[in-house]
């Protein structure tokens, strides 16, 4: 809290004031909330809506150029497989176009085919004749397959029908993955046989779909239309067992789809069939992977984002809280020149109602000066009278209260004038003596000790004796206030340094706490607000010795007295030297 | 020595001369500049005490009069002040050691007028 305390501006405390000539113009906290919201706004919201849109375009593209990498993918994948099946296709198509059955049906004969095949394309595990009845008349592998009946079965029909059938992949009696390829050759004499080979998956699986680069995480596999995984899946089943996805609805083309996988996590699906075989191409790419660089450029972006909200947040406090201030301080100078003007308004009617009113009493003082005078002069001249003590010492008292009368209108007179007049030669002892001798009744009634000690090496200097007057009278009235009943007062006068003079105004009052040294000579700050204190004096005061060039220091501890110096320069301040030329 | 005192309060000028005349000087008084001015044509004056304020004329511009009428005749002031501006003036008019602030005390008044005398 102390340290929110210390940052907050000046103004920030700034009460408002409604009425009266010391009204303040602004509400400060409003303006500052105004002009930061402002700021801030403005800057803020294109800011946020450009790096918004920003985001969306960023990821969308990221996300389309994904797709489209994975439909390019897939694409490309399809191609290779389905070529893998046309080339065999055609060989197979080749050998019963170019061989006659007969040669087929020898064993030797196909022995040496499947060994063309092999080396050839690889892949083919055997090889087997087949004749309209769908008995295997010849077969070349590592089975003894030969004479076995094919002539209920489901591939063996549709041989007879389309001319070729591609198997799904299968077990069978080797208990090994593996498919067949069917091609079907009608002869002269109205039969057909049909050619039949069995191709290892392991070589689809090696030519096609290991070439493809999906990625640690991704997965590519093949699928047949009923969704049995023709191939091995790293993450969405084992091979000849359903797939835990969907099975993608027919396309003609490659197409990408995003779904959620089994775990809800969004995956990205890119399938394509493949033409002329019961397959579906399949790969799978988690989402989550595959958007890795989007989250690095979003990180990116979020932390420029939050670095710039921060920058402008920080910088548009600060020049709020500068422009503000600056207005608070004018604000606060507007104030205290409209109340040094009234202050000095005020002293100058003072001024005026007093040298008014000693005029006055001046002359009846006069009258009564010259009858008692004559009283006395009558009393003294006629012999027979002069025994009258009593009558005398009544006369003396009468003449001796009006020299004191005289006294104070002569002094009251002396103040008011200097009031109006700007710079003359001053007299330090007498200026001093001055201020004490209207506050010396104060002093009696309190019993306080003032002690005053002039420095005889101090000249005579030029200044405004007026502001320097009431300098003297705002510090003692000041020390008066922290005094209690029976205190001291210290007033000290001695050179400082050449051209210097130091004007000490010493207490052995309450003092004050540190906190309050810092502010003593801000304008409405008061410890005496309670006894009526505006927090002007000390300020006017420190406003008064700056306009006569000089320096107002205070030292002072809680419950220890208080020290002001004032600092004066006895050479002509070239203020004061313009003030008297005009 | 003749002094010619001119106060617009009649008490105050009376009881001043009725006291120089018990001190034996010899001294007549006027309330007003008319007053002074017709006393002065009656009488020869060796010193004038003037009021600064005194009705219709000021005692500066009775002093220049009276100064006409009679070129030896010396002039002290007396004042109850009136503004600061007003006694800077007059100060500076009569000259700051023929300027006197009431109330003021007879004993200064006569030395202050024999040391005009004898100036």
């Amino acid at each position: 809290m102390k340290l929110i305390e210390s940052f907050k501006p000046k103004f920030w405390a700034y009460q408002n004031k409604t009425i009266g000539p010391l009204r303040r113009e602004f509400n400060l906290r409003r303006l500052w909330k105004l002009s930061f919201l402002l700021t801030a706004l403005v800057a803020l919201v294109p800011l946020i809506i450009v790096t918004l849109v920003d985001y969306k375009v960023t990821e969308k593209s990221i996300e389309s150029e994904i797709i489209l990498r994975t439909s390019r993918l897939v694409s490309n994948t399809k191609r290779a497989a389905a070529f893998f099946f046309a080339e065999r296709k055609a060989a197979m198509n080749f050998i019963i176009q170019d061989y006659s059955v007969e040669d087929l049906k020898k064993q030797s004969r196909l022995k040496s085919v499947l060994e063309h095949l092999k080396e050839g394309f690889g892949g083919f595990a055997d090889l087997g004749v087949i004749d309209s009845l769908g008995i295997q008349q010849t077969y070349v592998g590592q089975y003894n397959l030969k004479g076995r009946d094919y002539s209920r079965q489901e591939w063996f029909k549709t041989v007879q029908d389309r001319g070729i059938h591609i198997s799904d992949v299968f077990l069978g009696y080797r208990n090994v993955p593996h498919l067949v390829i069917s091609v079907k050759k009608d002869i002269p004499s109205g039969s057909f046989f049909v050619l039949r080979a069995t191709l290892d998956i392991d070589t689809f699986i090696n030519n096609v779909i290991a070439a493809l680069e999906v990625g640690s995480e991704g997965d590519a596999f093949i699928i047949n239309h009923n969704g049995i995984l023709q191939t091995p899946s790293r993450s969405h089943g084992r091979i000849l067992e359903k797939i835990s996805l969907p099975v993608p609805k027919y396309f003609s083309r490659t197409k990408v789809l995003e779904l959620n996988d089994i775990h809800a996590k969004p995956i990205v699906v890119g399938y394509a069939y493949i033409a002329d075989t019961p397959f579906i191409l399949m790969i799978v790419k988690q989402k989550e992977n595959i958007m890795k660089p989007w989250n690095k450029a979003r990180s990116q972006l979020t932390w420029f984002l939050a670095a710039s909200i921060t920058i402008i947040l920080l910088v548009t406090i600060g020049v709020s809280t500068y422009l503000v201030n600056k207005i608070y301080m004018a604000d606060q100078r507007r104030i205290i020149a409209i109340h040094e003007m009234e202050h000095s308004n005020r002293m100058a009617s003072i001024g005026r109602l007093a040298a008014g009113v000693a005029h006055e009493i001046n002359n009846p003082l006069a009258i009564i000066n010259e009858k008692a005078g004559l009283m006395m002069d009558l009393y003294k001249s006629k012999k027979h009278l002069n025994n009258e003590e009593k009558i005398t010492g009544l006369i003396d008292s009468i003449l001796s209260s009006v020299e004191r009368c005289a006294t104070i209108t002569s002094r009251l007179l002396g103040f008011a004038r200097h009031m109006d007049v700007t710079v003359q030669s001053v007299d330090l002892h007498k200026v001093i003596n001055d201020v004490l001798g209207f506050m010396g009744k104060e002093a009696e009634f309190r019993s306080l000790s003032i002690s005053v000690n002039i420095a005889d090496d101090i000249p005579k200097f030029d200044t405004d004796r007026g502001k320097l007057q009431q300098i003297l009278l705002n510090l003692v009235d000041n020390a008066f206030a922290a005094l209690s009943d029976g205190g001291s007062l210290d007033i000290i006068a001695r050179r400082k340094s050449e051209g210097f003079v130091d004007i000490i105004v010493k207490d052995t009052g309450h003092g004050m706490s540190k906190s309050d040294i810092k502010r003593i000579f801000e304008p409405f700050f008061s410890t005496k607000t309670k006894t009526g204190g505006t927090g002007l004096g000390l300020s006017i005061t420190y406003g008064l010795v700056k306009e006569l060039d000089g320096k107002i220091k205070v030292r002072s501890k809680k419950g220890k007295g208080a020290t002001f110096t004032v600092t004066l320069p006895l050479k002509n301040p070239k203020e004061l030297i313009k003030q008297r030329g005009a | 020595m003749r002094v010619l005192l001119v106060d617009d309060e009649h008490e105050l000028a009376s009881t001043l001369a009725e006291r120089l005349s018990i001190r034996n000087i010899e001294a007549d008084w006027a309330t007003g500049g008319e007053d002074a001015l017709r006393l002065a044509e009656e009488k020869t004056f060796d010193i004038a005490v003037l009021d600064v304020k005194i009705p219709r004329i000021s005692g500066f511009e009775l002093k220049k009069r009276l100064h006409k009428k009679c070129p030896d005749l010396k002039f002290i002031f007396m004042t109850g002040h009136g503004s600061a501006a007003a006694f800077k003036a007059g100060a500076a008019e009569a000259g700051p050691e023929n300027y006197l602030t009431k109330p003021v005390n007879i004993d200064t008044l006569i030395k202050k007028m024999n040391d005009v005398l004898t100036s």
